[in-house]
C-alpha cells in the first residue's frame, strides 16, 4: 500500500497496467486498491505543480500569522472552517507557538490580498491579530524544486 | 617508422572497449533516450555531497595514509561486520582505492607473474580482461549462457583450469546481464577454489543491489575470506561514480602487496571522497534502500515491457541491467545497436563488448527515469515489429 502511494505521489499519470508490474501484483488489485484509497479520501487529490511565474501568470502568495480566541466546545475548528471555506485560502494549519493559524493566501495583485486579510479575514469573529508576510520566491514547494538547475551529466553510454 | 610503432605490444594489440567506440556515435546525435549508461541516474544524495563541501571547508586537503584515512577503512569494517559477520582489521586488511577499476588493477599486478591463467566468466565487465592483460597475465574467458541464467558452474571450471591458473575473477550481480550466483553454488566455486588454490577476486560492486533475496559476499563462504580479494565502492550503491573511491579487503599480505604499488603509483584516494564515503557509510543506508526500491520497480517495468515485444530476456536479480536476446530479429548485437540508435534514436550496448558470448545480447540499463524508459520501450518496441 504504502509503495503504491509513494508511486502516485511521485506520478499519478502511471497506468494501473505499469503499475501492477513495477509493484508484482495482479492488476484487478492495483485498480481495486486505488478505487478504495480515493474512496477512503487516503488519497484525497491528484494535483499538478505549475510554476506559475514562468508561465507568465501572476500570483501573489501571502503567509498570514493569525491569533484567534478558541471557542467553548469546538476550540480553532470553528473559526478554521470560517477561513478555509474562502477560496482565496490556499492552505491553512493549526499551529503551535507564537501564533495559531497559518494561513496562505493568493491573489491576483497586492492589493487583492490585501484587501481580503482586512476586509474578510481580520474581521471574523474570534480573530485577535493579523501579521501578513509576501512571499518573494519559491524554491521548493511539497518536495519538488521549482527551478531545479540539476541536470544529466553523464555520458550517453557508458561502461 | 611512426610513433604508433614505439608503443608497447601489449598496449597495441589490446582492443578499444566497444562501449567507447558506441559512445562516440551516440555523442553526435539529439534527442537520444540513453539506456547505455552504466550509473545511476540519481545523483549523490545531498547529504553526502555536502559532507564534503564541509570537509573542504575544515581543511581537508592533504595526503592520507596510503591505505586511506583510518576512519573510512573502520566505517567499511564494520559494514561487513555487521551486514556478512566478516572481520576484517581496518589496519592491515583495507584498501582505499580510486574507484574499484584501480582496486581490480592492483589485485591484478599484486599476484600475477607472466603466463598465469586468470579464469573470467563472461559476459562481463569490459575492464576485466584488459587488466588481468597488462598484468601480464593470461585472461581464460569463461562463456556463460542465458540457459543457465548467466551462471557458472564447477563442471565449466573443470574443462578450463590449468596448472597455471592463479585465479578466479568474478562480478555478480553481474554487469551486463545482472545476474546473480545464489549461494548453494557460490558455495561449490568456493570448494572448487580451494581444491585448485585458486584466489578469488570479487567484484561485488553491485551487492546492494540485489532484488530477489540477499546477496552473498564470496569472502564470506567457509575458508574464503584469506583466498578472496573482495572489492567494492561507493559508485553504484550511493550514486558516487565520479567521486571515483573504492576499496579491496583481503589477507594481510596481499594488502600489503597491493598498497605497495598503490604507494607508487597512486600515493592515496583523493581525500575529499574519502570524507564522503565516510559520510556515506554513517548515514546513507536510508537513502540507498530507497533507490534500490526505485530500481527494482523500474526492473520489472523492463521485463515486462522487452518480454511484452517477443525478445528472450533473462530476468536480471541485481545490478540495474537487463540483457534481452535480440537473436530473433536477426541482426547482430551491433547492427540492432546501430540500427535502433538510428531508427528510433534509443541507445543500449551492444552486448559482444562485453565478451564473445555476448553475441546475440544488447545491454539496457534502466537507471534512467520511468518516463524514459517508457518512452523507451515504446521505441525499441516499434523497432523489433518491423522484423516479425
Amino acid at each position: 500500500m504504502e509503495e503504491l502511494l509513494d508511486l502516485l505521489e511521485q506520478n499519478h499519470t502511471l497506468s494501473t497496467k505499469q503499475l501492477s508490474t513495477m509493484l508484482n501484483r495482479p492488476e484487478d488489485d492495483i485498480a481495486a486498491a486505488i478505487t478504495h484509497l480515493e474512496n477512503e479520501k487516503i488519497i484525497v487529490k491528484y494535483q499538478t505543480i505549475i510554476n506559475w511565474e514562468k508561465a507568465g501568470v501572476d500570483i501573489v502568495t501571502a503567509i498570514i500569522e493569525v491569533r484567534i480566541t478558541p471557542q467553548r466546545e469546538v476550540g480553532f475548528d470553528a473559526i478554521a472552517e470560517r477561513i478555509y471555506r474562502f477560496p482565496e485560502v490556499r492552505s491553512l494549519y493549526l499551529m503551535s507557538g507564537a501564533y495559531d493559524l497559518q494561513v496562505i493566501v493568493e491573489g491576483k495583485t497586492l492589493k487583492e490580498v490585501a484587501q481580503f486579510v482586512s476586509t474578510k479575514l481580520a474581521t471574523i469573529d474570534g480573530v485577535v491579530s493579523t501579521t501578513s508576510h509576501f512571499m518573494l520566491k519559491k524554491y521548493k514547494e511539497d518536495g519538488v524544486i521549482i527551478e531545479d538547475k540539476e541536470e544529466d551529466r553523464r555520458l550517453a553510454v557508458s561502461p | 617508422m611512426s610513433w604508433g610503432d614505439r608503443i608497447s605490444p601489449i598496449v597495441k594489440d589490446m582492443p578499444t572497449s566497444g562501449i567507447r567506440r558506441f559512445f562516440d556515435i551516440v555523442a553526435e546525435m539529439k534527442n537520444v533516450v540513453s539506456l547505455g549508461v552504466g550509473e545511476p541516474d540519481f545523483v549523490t544524495p545531498w547529504h553526502i555531497r555536502e559532507s564534503c563541501v564541509y570537509g573542504l571547508q575544515r581543511g581537508y586537503t592533504a595526503y592520507t595514509s596510503n591505505f586511506g584515512m583510518l576512519e573510512l577503512r573502520q566505517e567499511i569494517a564494520k559494514l561487513y561486520k555487521e551486514k556478512y559477520n566478516i572481520s576484517y582489521d581496518p589496519r592491515q586488511e583495507a584498501l582505499i582505492t580510486v574507484g574499484v577499476s584501480q582496486a581490480l588493477d592492483l589485485a591484478m599486478r599484486a599476484i600475477l607473474s607472466p603466463g598465469d591463467e586468470v579464469l573470467i566468466p563472461e559476459p562481463c565487465y569490459v575492464s576485466y580482461r584488459a587488466c588481468v592483460t597488462l598484468a601480464g597475465g593470461t585472461p581464460v574467458p569463461v562463456a556463460t549462457s542465458i540457459e543457465n541464467e548467466f551462471r557458472i558452474t564447477v563442471e565449466q571450471l573443470s574443462e578450463l583450469v590449468t596448472p597455471r591458473t592463479k585465479a578466479l575473477l568474478i562480478g555478480y550481480p553481474n554487469n551486463p546481464t545482472g545476474a546473480i550466483m545464489p549461494r548453494a553454488e557460490l558455495e561449490a566455486i568456493a570448494h572448487f577454489a580451494k581444491q585448485h588454490d585458486l584466489i578469488v577476486i570479487s567484484d561485488e560492486i553491485y551487492g546492494d543491489l540485489t532484488y530477489d533475496g540477499n546477496h552473498t559476499c564470496f569472502a564470506g563462504l567457509p575458508e574464503m575470506r584469506d583466498r578472496t580479494i573482495l572489492l567494492n565502492g561507493f559508485s553504484k550503491a550511493y550514486a558516487m561514480t565520479g567521486w571515483r573511491i573504492g576499496y579491496a579487503l583481503s589477507n594481510p599480505d596481499f594488502i600489503a602487496a597491493m598498497t605497495k604499488i598503490h604507494q607508487y603509483t597512486m600515493l592515496c584516494a583523493p581525500v575529499t571522497a574519502q570524507v564522503a564515503a565516510v559520510e556515506a557509510l554513517k548515514n546513507g543506508e536510508r537513502s540507498m534502500q530507497k533507490m534500490v526500491a526505485e530500481y527494482n520497480n523500474r526492473r520489472r517495468l523492463m521485463l515486462e515491457g522487452l518480454r511484452g515485444m517477443g525478445l528472450e530476456c533473462f530476468e536480471p536479480k541485481g545490478a540495474f541491467y537487463i540483457f534481452p536476446s535480440i537473436k530473433s530479429t536477426g541482426l547482430s548485437s551491433l547492427e540492432f545497436a546501430e540500427e535502433l540508435l538510428k531508427d528510433q534514436k534509443v541507445a543500449l550496448v551492444p552486448g559482444n563488448a562485453f565478451g564473445d558470448c555476448g553475441e546475440g545480447y544488447v545491454r539496457c540499463s534502466y537507471a534512467t527515469s520511468t518516463t524514459n524508459l517508457i518512452e523507451a520501450l515504446e521505441r525499441i518496441g516499434k523497432f523489433v515489429r518491423k522484423f516479425q
